[in-house]
């Protein structure tokens, strides 16, 4: 059955090919650290699962310690006159190539659905992106008469673009494990349920929208938020004291916590990612545009879950 | 159960707006609130990397850069410019209100990954919206730049609740199950709607007004 290991092949294959082409990347005066980092990387999705617990920590430590003497950027690229020419070249067949990976994603989830033996179906999406990219490459190589080498080296830019906020997101997910086991979330819940008047429902609702928000802008995740406000202030007071109804309370509150993912750093896969990923200057130049719609739209949940879960 | 358990919390906040490193600032934050909690040094490593293993498939969107890089190589980004500057009316207010509302109903189908950062906003959208702005100045692409990447966040966020299958609808069933309270995923989404209208018409309104001071100038 196709599943996470084939994938995990996959991209410990294309982390080997970035770290190959890092260690010989002249342009690069750091080429031996970003080397080592993707090395790394392209080892933990190998043989990850050979590695152990600590022998994992120890990887981790590492990829720490190279990104704190930092990577470096290498150059490379086609100029933009390349560019311009190449476009005028290939014409509106660039956008199909660029539609293989979403459309694959489209197909695969869908398709593989029905074929639960030879799909992992917990697995389907990341299943169907990785057919994607192999089919994209395969069509582009062919398409644009591109050597294997150009799209690595493209990928491997493009990689330096990103540097090590490329395992960021992986990173905040493994602290909440950690938070989790540390009993962080409990002790949160404990103090959030203490400073709420009693007596007024409409301060048990703005402190678990409130509440749901800014943990969420805390822990970058809304889904590390959840149990933690719900058990606290939405479970025993909007629900069983005020007898809001569940089904309102969980699914806005939820929505209360995507407008504080939306406003923090914490949150790097969707917020500094892009910004990485966009070549912007400001780090935080992705939340700075997201707080206006965050704000106004976290008041309308919170008012939302007071006019409709309180008949 | 102490409150140092929190110092992880204090570690994260204060390393950000230091500007620590983020990835030395996640592990000390790690440290911090596990030692609080009485674990051993080596079982808090040890944890943390049973967790990152655990989580890898959270990086391996990283494949499709070979990609998006072959692409941009041969003038994807310029193309989707022409395509843009060819177009009469094309606003970039008009344009990202019209990706925002794909992404919206492409996500409250379940839809989720077929678009992005790096699958889409990086080589489509964002060089679309700064050709359709018609701005040469640096600053203010950055700013378009990052609207479009935020578009792509607010799509993504209040309309993937609506499909019932997604990860944050089976948590919230799977915590109210343990409280003995039954809902159904559909019960769940349905109300994921009322805040995913609304948030077309905050975002929406935000760019028809970038829209309007774009024409002034």
């Amino acid at each position: 059955m196709i599943g996470l290991a084939q994938v995990y092949v996959v991209a410990g294959l294309a982390f080997t090919a970035f770290a190959a082409l890092s260690l010989t990347d002249a342009s690069n005066p750091k080429r031996l650290i970003n080397g080592a980092f993707w090395g790394l990387l392209a080892l933990s999705m190998l043989a990850g699962d050979q590695l152990g617990d600590l022998g994992n920590g120890v990887l981790v430590l590492a990829l720490v310690a190279l990104a704190a003497l930092g990577l470096g950027k290498g150059s490379g690229g086609a100029s933009e006159a390349e560019r311009a020419g190449a476009a005028a070249h290939h014409g509106n067949r660039l956008f199909l190539l660029a539609l293989v990976i979403p459309a694959t994603a489209l197909a695969g989830t869908f398709l593989f659905k029905l074929a639960p033996a030879l799909v992992d179906p917990k697995q389907v999406t990341l299943v169907s992106l990785t057919l994607g990219v192999l089919l994209a490459l395969a069509c582009g190589m062919a398409v644009l008469r591109a050597a294997p080498l150009v799209p690595l080296q493209e990928g491997r830019r493009l990689m330096d673009t990103v540097g090590w906020a490329g395992i960021l997101p992986q990173m905040l997910a493994s602290l909440g494990a950690v938070f989790a086991l540390a009993g962080v979330g409990d002790v949160v819940g404990k103090l959030m349920a203490g400073v709420i008047p009693q007596g007024s429902l409409f301060a048990a609702v703005l402190a678990y929208g409130l509440g749901m928000a800014l943990f969420t802008m805390v822990m970058g995740n809304a889904f590390a938020a959840f149990p933690v406000m719900a058990a606290a202030i939405g479970l025993p007071l909007l629900i069983h004291q005020y007898h809001g109804d569940p089904a309102i309370v969980a699914a806005i509150g939820m929505l209360a916590g995507f407008c504080g993912t939306l406003m923090t750093p914490m949150a790097a896969n969707f917020n500094i990612v892009p910004a990485a990923l966009l070549d912007l200057p400001d780090r935080n130049a992705v939340v700075k545009a997201q707080v206006p719609t965050a704000l106004p739209l976290l008041a309308v949940n919170i008012m939302l879950i007071y006019w409709l879960a309180f008949p | 159960m102490t409150l140092w358990v929190l110092s992880g919390l204090a570690v994260m906040v204060f390393g950000f707006v230091l500007r620590f490193n983020p990835l030395v600032v996640i592990l000390a934050a790690a440290l911090a609130s596990g030692l609080s909690a009485g674990l051993q040094l080596v079982e808090i490593v040890a944890a943390f990397g049973k967790a990152f293993n655990n989580t890898r498939y959270v990086s391996v969107i990283w494949i499709v850069l070979p990609v998006i890089g072959l692409l941009e190589r041969r003038g994807l980004q310029e193309r989707a410019k022409a395509l843009i500057s060819g177009l009469k009316g094309a606003t970039t207010g008009r344009l990202l209100l019209g990706y925002l509302l794909f992404r919206q109903l492409t996500s409250a189908l379940g839809l989720t990954s077929i678009a992005g950062p790096a699958q889409t906003v990086r080589p489509l959208v964002a060089p679309m919206a700064v050709a359709a702005s018609g701005s040469d100045d640096p600053a203010e692409q950055n700013r378009i730049k990052a609207l479009s990447a935020a578009t792509d966040n607010v799509g993504l966020f209040f309309g993937e609740d609506i499909f019932i299958a997604i990860g944050s609808i089976l948590l919230m069933k799977g915590f109210m199950d343990q409280q003995g309270i039954q809902l159904s995923p559909f019960d769940l989404s349905v109300w994921a709607i009322p805040t995913a209208i609304f948030a077309f018409a905050i975002h929406g309104f935000r760019l028809w007004r970038l829209d309007r001071k774009e024409a002034g100038q």
